[in-house]
């Protein structure tokens, strides 16, 4: 009970919305998440850890996609093979007199210890600020910040794009996660290879950051017959076994007990590990509605009394579909229930891809040490739809969208950021978003005409084996389609 | 044949099962409501003393999450032997069970798959079990493509099939017929042995009669059978399903064309109960062998009663009307 009081009610930073940097404040509480939420030009609270845990310096180690070990030979749609013609886009052009200080990430971390001392620890040890030990497979390059802030780039124009492709009828369904894509990159950053990532449906940028290209991305959602899920979901039901990313079902909450039975199995394998660097944890993600199924509670409750290193991430957005937090809960927020079940929580803005990477890092350190669970609440809002079979202007007022996209939209405040720091212009931001938008338009015009997958898949994975009665009913439809060649 | 064998009632088979399971794969735990101390059945006793507490444990009192952790377990490569107290209190766990469990393998493209769970759990009339330690709801879970349902009728074929469906690529339900775990006894081979899942048992062959059923009801059939040969002179072949879901539809076709003749039984209500798929396929494929109607034989359409238990029950008794009906209609 005290780590985890330790762990809440602790010293806070505060990010001040607009202007996307690091503000000390000591504020020693949180005040309530919900009423923040709403407006969006109050200050967002975010609980931070002490230096409570005296981690190895990551050297920023994360996953690289052209490292993917699992490849089938026998599915030529692997992860291997489409990777290989990946999104790459050609790196910023080298400017020999500026670039070396100008995208070296050692000389920025220089800087913002030396302004912001009170984070310095934080500067140094944050995954998004360090270089990759291997150069990315999309941008042929090891800085992780700019491939962060073309991911997240991406990551918008894909849902620009494919809500729109919804809208013409060219796939039948589609989820942005606009809002939220400091949740994704920033917590895709902090996690290894071996961590297994259990998600809702609305954290499609992990897999980004994980190395899904968008050539799979929109395979699945044309369910052609390079979709790895072989079409059987509807459109954002991602899944990659190579990427360690459970695939997404629609029912929600059911991933939160699982993971727990996930970083059980995972505590074991690394009881038994020589080398402890290869241990991982579970994490699960989950939105504010999600919170209130009885999954949750069974989730949350196992994990802590059978001691499963399980990060619980909450991604409050202010919105179950129609249903505002007003109406989901009474508490103060989510964060508050870890210690109802004796688990440690913390708070964070989810806006802030730095806070969101050093939350997860530091919540993953503490798992792996402690054999234990956490639950991280993140705020952010929903800038979108719930889906393409919502309309959210029937339920909120625009002014309250506009007024987030503008102030505390992530993309945004990284961008600035970078901006600020004399990374990135706005004729290169403009670029970047030309070119991904490009990435998307290509990628999803040749999965288009791709013909979907054999007929024969449909009775197929069953079980492992096909048993005898779906072998009869396979009979049944084919000796059907031949007395109706044509017909469907 | 098998060398060495001992007398071993229900639960001392599924715990010889799952002590055999425990030893031949590091990876096998076994979990639920009071296992931890030998399970409020005995199937579990000396399980944890034998294998420790990370392998054998409790967990809270969740079907949900039994089933939830159940099923990220084996997804991660591990075997799961989850244990449901009572099959009345898996209705919490159905969503797990229905739209997780059974869809994992498929909905992801065969990357994923959780065929390392194995889901126990105590089903049937035990005397005194009312609305809600008796039921048997094998047609629920049957309906779901995707999972395997498998139904033991005593300890010997217990043990065998809980350890092919430990051991199967697929989720298995195994449902065990409480009022067994003390009062049937028989000889159970020491060694591990399985005995193969989809496959019907033809426990006695006959010629007049085909009559079909599984777990617990067929220590009833088996008496119905008897008294039809030596009251009567009917000859019944008696089947045991063995597993629900995939079934053996051509065990029970053939019998049914040599005899003409079917009867099903089960204790479930007769509503879409299990006996329905059974006769609806079996007329469908050998209509033209059928000599008379098909019967089921099941329990009535009300929650399982208490004080009416031995009215309700579809027993020995009403078996053998069942039996003779379909005999007398084809003279």
């Amino acid at each position: 009970l005290a780590l985890s009081l330790l762990l809440v009610a602790t010293i806070v930073s505060i990010i001040h919305a607009s202007r996307g940097l690091f503000v000390e404040c000591d504020v020693m509480s949180c005040h309530g998440g919900v009423s923040s939420l709403r407006n969006a030009n109050n200050s967002i609270c975010i609980a931070s850890f002490p230096n409570l845990i005296s981690a190895q310096d990551e050297d920023g180690c994360f996953r690289c996609p052209s490292n993917d070990g699992y490849v089938d030979p026998e599915r030529d749609t692997s992860a291997g093979s489409s990777r290989k013609e990946s999104t790459t886009i050609s790196p910023p052009p080298d400017d020999n007199a500026s670039s070396t200080s100008k995208h070296d990430l050692a000389s920025l971390r220089s800087l913002l210890s030396s302004k912001y001392p009170f984070h310095a620890n934080e500067v140094l040890d944050n995954v998004l600020l360090q270089s990759s030990p291997h150069d990315f497979a999309d941008t042929g390059s090891d800085n992780t910040l700019l491939r962060a802030q073309r991911q997240m780039i991406r990551l918008r124009q894909m849902d620009n794009i494919l809500q729109n492709a919804q809208r013409q009828g060219r796939i039948s369904f589609y989820m942005t996660c606009r809002g939220e894509e400091a949740i994704h990159i920033g917590s895709a950053s902090a996690l290894k290879q071996q961590d297994v990532i259990l998600a809702q449906y609305r954290e499609h940028g992990l897999l980004m950051w994980r190395g899904f290209t968008l050539e799979q991305f929109t395979n699945q959602c044309f369910s052609n017959d390079l979709d790895l899920g072989r079409g059987r979901q509807m459109p954002v039901h991602y899944g990659s076994r190579a990427l360690n990313y459970h695939t997404i079902s629609s029912p929600l909450g059911t991933q939160i007990p699982q993971a727990t039975g996930v970083g059980y199995k995972l505590k074991l394998d690394a009881a038994k590990m020589e080398d402890p660097s290869e241990a991982g944890i579970a994490i699960c993600y989950f939105g504010d509605g999600c919170a209130s199924t009885t999954d949750f509670h069974a989730g949350l409750n196992f994990a802590a009394t059978l001691k499963a290193p399980v990060v619980f991430f909450c991604r409050n957005n202010g919105y179950a579909i129609s249903t505002s937090v007003e109406d989901q809960y009474a508490g103060d927020g989510i964060v508050c229930r870890a210690p109802g079940y004796g688990m440690a929580g913390l708070r964070v803005d989810g806006n802030d891809a730095f806070a969101v990477s050093a939350a997860v890092r530091k919540a993953r350190e503490y798992c792996l040490t402690n054999n234990a669970p956490i639950l991280i609440e993140a705020i952010t809002y929903r800038q979108g739809h719930h889906s393409t079979s919502d309309d959210s202007s029937r339920y909120r007022c625009p002014k309250e969208v506009h007024d987030h996209s503008t102030s505390t939209d992530p993309v945004k405040r990284l961008n600035k950021f970078l901006h600020r720091h004399g990374w990135v212009s706005s004729d290169d931001t403009a670029k970047i978003r030309d070119e991904e938008r490009m990435a998307v338009l290509n990628a999803m015009e040749a999965a288009e005409r791709r013909p979907p997958p054999k007929l024969d898949t449909l009775f197929a994975d069953v079980y492992e084996e096909m048993p005898l009665h779906l072998r009869r009913q396979e009979q049944q439809l084919q000796q059907h389609l031949a007395k109706y060649p044509g017909r469907y | 044949g098998f060398a060495n064998k001992t007398k071993m009632n229900l639960f001392t088979a599924i715990n010889s099962a799952m002590q055999t399971a425990l030893e031949t794969d590091p990876s096998t735990v076994i979990f639920g409501e009071d296992v931890g101390f030998g399970g409020v059945f005995r199937c579990s006793t000396g399980l944890r003393d034998q294998f420790g507490s990370d392998r054998v444990f409790n967990t809270p009192l969740s079907e949900t999450g039994i089933a939830g952790f159940a099923i990220g377990y084996a997804a991660q490569g591990g075997t799961s032997v989850a244990e449901i107290q009572f099959a009345d209190y898996i209705f919490p766990a159905l969503d797990q069970l229905v739209n997780e469990m059974s869809k994992f393998r498929y909905r992801s493209g065969n990357q994923w798959n959780c065929g390392g769970v194995t889901v126990r759990t105590p089903v049937g009339a035990v005397g005194h079990g009312g609305h809600y330690h008796s039921q048997s709801p094998e047609a629920y879970l049957a309906h779901t493509p995707g999972l395997v349902v498998v139904m033991p009728r005593g300890p010997r074929a217990a043990k065998g099939l809980l350890l092919s469906s430990i051991r199967s690529k697929d989720p298995v339900i195994f449902m065990e017929p409480k009022a067994l775990y003390r009062a049937s006894v028989e000889d159970v081979p020491d060694d591990d042995y399985m005995i193969p899942l989809g496959k019907a048992e033809i426990l006695r062959s006959g010629s007049d009669v085909t009559v079909v059923g599984w777990g617990g009801q067929l220590r009833i059939l088996q008496k119905a059978c008897d008294m039809a040969q030596s009251e009567h002179g009917i000859s019944c072949e008696l089947i045991d399903l063995r597993t629900i879901l995939p079934w053996d539809v051509d065990c029970v076709v053939d019998s049914t064309e040599k005899t003409g003749k079917l009867v099903v039984s089960h204790e479930a209500p007769i509503t879409c109960g299990f006996g329905a798929e059974v006769v609806a396929t079996v007329q469908e494929r050998s209509f033209l062998s059928l000599e008379a109607p098909i019967q089921r034989v099941c329990g009535y359409d009300t929650p399982f009663p208490l004080v009416f238990e031995k009215y309700y029950i579809p027993d020995e008794l009403k078996n053998l009307e069942a039996i003779k009906k379909v005999v007398d209609y084809a003279q």
